[in-house]
């Protein structure tokens, strides 16, 4: 008998377990599942990309690096935000390279708050964001973002939601998982708003590439903004390149500074070989992005359309590689709902709620994956739709 | 380019029905534009791509480079179409550089392909010379990589 949970401290043995743990298990014994809930691309890593790695490994370069990440990755990165995002960071004191933008956010989150600060959210959002507030025994304040919106966060409602003592806005556009995104006069208002209030904001636009609807703005880009803004990437999404676990933070040299202390003790410096094949992506990804991402939005264009013949309402996502579809009109929530398409249709779809409960009512299907697949989970929705009651 | 020939080259299993839900078109649709594709000559015809592997059980591919003179027997354009319409030549290119016509022949067994260029292509008038070689392994066909590389094999089925 394990009695060690003893030794567990409170605030993370009272820490909710991501809610796509459950699913994980049960879809990854299951035969012949459809799996929408695959939250990276399904493309491999372009292969020059990987081909940098390679040979990164051939010369021989397997030793850390300086803190912030190398000379040339540091370099690279501000010429690529300068020239795709606007701002221009001194690549020695404004860029920290870190394990993806998670641990980019975990090491802002723990420099930054002192217990008891206040971090506003928009929710529905990336699972760890709240937890990881938890974790520095801040408090996280969600704002609740809708559907009627296109899930983009109206500064009206961050408004209503601030209150004293709040330190930090997170933002995330696109978001994950509703595709919403934040237009140049939604992110004026919240710019306005943090200004007027002091807030510092870490803004994760880590599928800021994968805009396929207008125009994507960084809120780091608006007058005003630089001083307070971190700017969080990487390359995961765009350049498909998750396993490499290689992201960047971008921000006044202060509280890059001290997102340093906590990344020197704790991670010493991001793996050499992941910051050379990012240096490549950086230097020749462009075409092999935007590839994917048409393949993206075609995809998109689809799913979305099959979601709304089937009259699961689903509105249709501006970025990232997710439909959020309102599975209300079946009159589960969204736990049953993901279960029993699950057990039934062996299609896993992860429930609206793994991302806050403003996910409540929805789904979330990710169209990273073939047409084949999103075809036969189409089929399979089909008919477990038809067999509900009612229908 | 066109949606549903965009949608076929991609190299997804996708039938008429599929592809037309996919589009957006019904399936009749999508038989159309493929009928129109055709007529226009765009698209020659529609195969599987198979692993080569399994082919060649049965079967060896070769490769010939044939050095021509076009003197006398119609050009490049005659030879090569003479060529072309034998049933053992899969493709067959005019080229650039050291030798005019690539020609990909597959056949039952060597003896056959050997066969093809002693017995026939050498006997085409024009052609001067040839030069043989055979595929032995394939590693990638058609976009396709034919080797296991194993590649999103860990991937979680679900992640965040």
């Amino acid at each position: 008998m394990d009695s060690s949970g003893r030794f567990v401290a409170r605030h993370v043995a009272t820490l909710p377990k991501s809610g796509i743990r459950d699913f994980f298990a049960i879809v990854s014994k299951m035969k012949d599942a459809v799996s929408l809930g695959i939250g990276e691309p399904d493309f491999v890593t372009p292969y020059h990309i990987r081909e940098a790695a390679i040979a990164s490994l051939e010369k021989g370069r397997t030793s850390y690096t300086d803190n912030r990440g190398t000379q040339q990755f540091r370099e690279e990165i501000s010429r690529y935000v300068a020239r795709n995002y606007g701002p221009e960071y001194d690549p020695e004191t404004e860029i920290l390279g870190t394990i993806g933008v998670s641990e980019a956010l975990d090491i802002l989150l723990r420099a930054v708050l002192d217990p008891g600060d206040k971090v506003l959210y928009h929710e529905p959002c990336y699972v760890s964001y709240a937890p990881s507030v938890a974790l520095c025994h801040a408090e996280a304040i969600p704002i609740r973002t809708v559907s009627a919106d296109q899930f983009a966060l109206d500064p009206a409602a961050l408004r209503a939601a601030w209150q004293p003592g709040c330190k930090l806005l997170v933002l995330n556009f696109p978001t994950n998982p509703t595709g919403g995104t934040a237009d140049r006069a939604k992110l004026e208002a919240i710019a306005k708003f943090a200004i007027e209030k002091d807030l510092l904001v870490a803004s994760d636009e880590i599928y800021s590439e994968l805009t396929f609807e207008g125009d994507h703005v960084s809120i780091a880009s608006l007058p005003g903004m630089r001083e307070r803004t971190v700017f969080l990437h990487g390359f995961s999404k765009a350049f498909a390149m998750t396993g490499f676990r290689i992201g960047y933070a971008c921000g006044p040299a202060a509280v890059i500074d001290g997102m340093l202390k906590v990344h020197q003790y704790g991670i010493m410096c991001a793996p050499i070989m992941s910051q050379e094949a990012a240096v490549e992506a950086l230097r020749n990804g462009r075409d092999s992005m935007l590839h994917m991402r048409d393949k993206y939005r075609e995809r998109r264009d689809f799913i979305v359309r099959r979601f709304n013949e089937l009259g699961l309402k689903c509105h249709l996502p501006r970025g990232a590689f997710y439909a959020f579809p309102d599975i209300t009109s079946t009159g589960m929530d969204s736990m049953t709902f993901a279960q029993q398409l699950l057990e039934q249709q062996k299609v896993a779809m992860v429930p609206g709620t793994a991302f806050g409960a403003a996910g409540a009512g929805f789904c979330r299907a990710s169209f990273s994956t073939s047409y084949e697949r999103i075809h036969e989970a189409g089929e399979r929705i089909a008919r477990f739709l038809d067999g509900l009651p009612g229908r | 380019m066109n949606s549903v020939l965009k949608l076929i080259l991609d190299g997804e299993a996708l039938d008429t029905a599929q592809i037309g839900r996919i589009l957006g078109l019904g399936a009749e649709a999508v038989e159309r534009e493929l009928a129109g594709l055709r007529q226009q000559g765009v698209l020659l015809g529609m195969r599987p791509v198979l692993n080569p592997g399994f082919e060649s059980e049965h079967r060896v591919r070769a490769v010939i480079e044939i050095k021509v003179r076009t003197e006398g027997v119609g050009g490049f354009d005659a030879i090569a179409e003479r060529i072309s319409a034998f049933e053992q030549v899969e493709s067959c290119y005019l080229m650039s550089g050291g030798y005019d016509l690539l020609v990909v022949v597959t056949a039952d067994n060597l003896y056959k392909v050997a066969g093809f260029v002693h017995e026939r292509l050498a006997r085409i008038d024009g052609v001067q010379g040839t030069s043989t070689h055979f595929f032995l392994r394939a590693y990638k066909k058609d976009g396709f990589v034919v080797t296991a590389d194993g590649s999103g094999r860990d991937r979680p089925s679900v992640s965040p």
